[in-house]
């Protein structure tokens, strides 16, 4: 009998603390399959942030440093320059990428950093308890837009993928989503295109993916895994933003499109 | 070896250089910048080394981190407002345990304050300066001598006990030019420490954090920090005794306000007063045992800083009482003239009746 379905080999056996409907135990799944995959796995460096995805290092068997609040791809880019042979992601959240780490962000991929980031929108503050975040769509509500993001007041949704697209150093630039079996397989190709383009050394890479929260959004995590696709993809309109890799698509990927 | 004439900014950039620092990041703020564009035209093109002039303090001070993980010498400096942002990386530099050398040439404060030399961050430099509970080794070179060989002392300390070290200098420091002599060659090959994080070959997986829902366990991390910080109290303390022998009045001072108090020094041996100085080299670890020793037979002690009173209470803390303490302070950035500590000095010396 074939094996055609296990535990990643790089996933720690340690049970995730997330939510029930969490986006985040899906895309460290995917992470550890690809760093296996793609036998980077004695040179890759993974900095999660502070927020619920801070215990990543307990889930994902590959070596983690922690990162102040939003200063993730400063600490990435000192890790990369310092040893040039490391294959280095981040992984972070709206809040530590859009909000308080916007500057290392936007810098980061303007220097052309050989780095990759995995940007989780789930349009909120997850670990604090479900505050506005730069991403947080119009009207939305949260424990500090109470009464609905009011774009006079709050301003309007940070696209943080279409911004970085303005650099050159960004040469990867993609945004999906896991909200069904055929965009979790598209974040993969696209996750594992992002760490192709830092393995063959050209710039910046980000896959900016957008996760359900079903427990600060107050839903059950059916309601939220469609509220993904029906409501925050049209802010956030999921597809290929930016690519001047030239790198072509492998064979056995084609599928997911 | 040849003597050279350098400012003080750039020695440091060299003497960094000649300790192995492989990658330098810093930001632009007066009165150090010499310091960072030594490091732009002379790190940033050699072999395996890495300079970037980065987009905040902030961010400068946590790309020091990731090189620290990466297991390289890497440093970076500042002044006051500058290092004010770096703290919090400076905490998380400690808690890691990972090595990096800081660089304050301190200016006037609060706020924005002046760009003239000033010793205005002392507790900020001594006591941690971040949230939680950690120390920094504190250098207090008082020479572009001293700041050369007190950087290259800074890179080995920080890796021997993997601590961050901070060297407080001032403006004053950073922009006169002395002679120096560089005592270490560059090393033909960077140093790389053992045990950094460089991905997971030949070994199992690990990670670099402070974290943990667990109190006890940051407890023990604690403890442990607690345990280093004692051991170097007990063997990296460092200090100049100036002239103390016979002194009946002793001035306290550091770094450029040292230097200003030995011209006054001179100025009241010249005239049969006996007035000697400690110098602490270390600030962090101070000098304790060494005040207390001299209290045995100078009862006379007069703090002089260029700020309002710092290192003052850590020459309290070392006296317990057994001493009398007075202080001359100038802060702002002003800077006194031997001549002015010499009239604070004999006056003192008057009135306590030591003439």
């Amino acid at each position: 009998m074939n094996k055609i379905y296990a535990r990643p080999r790089l996933l720690r056996k340690t049970p995730f603390h997330y939510c029930a409907g969490c986006g985040h135990s899906v895309i460290h799944r995917i992470v550890a399959e690809l760093i296996d995959e793609m036998n980077i796995h004695d040179k890759a460096i993974g900095i999660p942030p502070p927020g619920c995805a801070v215990f990543a290092y307990y889930y994902l068997d590959v070596d983690m440093a922690e990162s102040a609040h939003g200063r993730g791809m400063a600490v990435a880019t000192g890790l990369k320059r310092a040893n040039p042979e490391a294959i280095v992601f981040t992984y972070q959240g709206d809040g530590d990428l859009a909000a308080i780490g916007i500057a290392e962000a936007i810098h980061a991929a303007n220097r052309g950093e050989k780095i990759t980031s995995i940007f989780v929108n789930n349009a909120v503050y997850g670990m604090t308890g479900g505050q506005m975040a730069p991403t947080t769509l119009l009207d939305m509500k949260t424990t500090t837009s109470p009464y609905g993001r009011d774009a006079a007041l709050e301003g309007n949704p940070i696209k943080m993928s279409e911004m970085l697209a303005l650099l050159k150093g960004a040469v990867y630039i993609e945004r999906t989503a896991v909200d069904s079996p055929a965009n979790i397989r598209k974040t993969k190709k696209a996750i594992r295109k992002a760490l192709q383009t830092q393995i063959n050394g050209l710039g910046f890479s980000m896959v900016e993916i957008l996760a359900p929260c079903p427990t600060n959004w107050k839903m059950s995590p059916v309601e939220s895994w469609q509220w993904v696709g029906k409501v925050m993809t049209k802010e956030f309109p999921l597809g290929l933003i930016k690519d001047t890799t030239g790198i072509k698509d492998t064979a056995g990927e084609k599928d997911a499109d | 070896m040849t003597k050279v004439l350098m400012y003080g900014n750039e020695a440091i950039g060299e003497a960094a250089i000649r300790a192995g620092c492989q990658c330098y990041f810093g930001y632009p703020i007066t009165p150090q910048n010499e310091l960072t564009e030594y490091m732009a035209a002379n790190l940033s093109r050699k072999k395996g080394c890495t300079f970037i002039q980065a987009e905040s303090e902030i961010a400068a001070i946590n790309m020091v981190y990731g090189a620290s993980l990466a297991g390289v010498r890497t440093m970076t400096s500042s002044s006051s407002p500058g290092i004010s942002l770096k703290q919090e990386g400076i905490s998380y530099l400690a808690a890691c345990e990972l090595p990096a050398v800081i660089v304050n040439m301190s200016r006037g404060g609060p706020g924005l304050g002046s760009i003239a030399a000033a010793q205005s961050d002392y507790f900020q430099a001594t006591r941690g300066g971040g949230h939680g509970d950690y120390r920094t080794i504190v250098l207090g070179p008082s020479s572009v001598q001293e700041l050369a060989d007190l950087t290259h002392r800074a890179f080995d300390l920080s890796d021997q006990y993997r601590i961050p070290v901070m060297i407080l200098g001032d403006g004053m420091l950073g922009q006169m030019k002395e002679p120096v002599e560089f005592k270490h060659e560059a090393p033909a090959e960077l140093p790389l420490r053992a045990h950094a994080l460089r991905g997971a070959k030949g070994r199992p997986s690990k990670y670099v954090k402070s974290l943990t829902s667990n109190p006890i366990e940051l407890e023990e991390l604690n403890w442990s920090l607690y345990r280093r910080y004692q051991l170097i109290k007990k063997k990296e303390v460092a200090y100049e005794a100036f002239q103390c022998e016979d002194a009946e009045l002793i001035i306290v001072a550091f770094g450029i306000a040292a230097r200003i108090a030995k011209g006054a020094i001179k100025n009241a041996r010249a005239e049969g007063m006996k007035v000697g100085m400690l110098r602490p080299i270390t600030l962090w670890p101070f000098p304790s045992e060494k005040i207390q020793e001299l209290a045995k037979n100078t009862k006379h002690f007069l703090v002089f800083e260029m700020n309002m009173g710092q290192m003052l209470e850590d020459v309290q803390l070392a006296l317990a009482g057994n001493g009398e303490i007075s202080f001359y302070g100038r802060p702002g950035g002003v800077i006194p003239t031997p001549s002015e500590v010499f009239r604070v000095a004999s006056r003192l010396y008057c009135q306590k009746g030591l003439k």
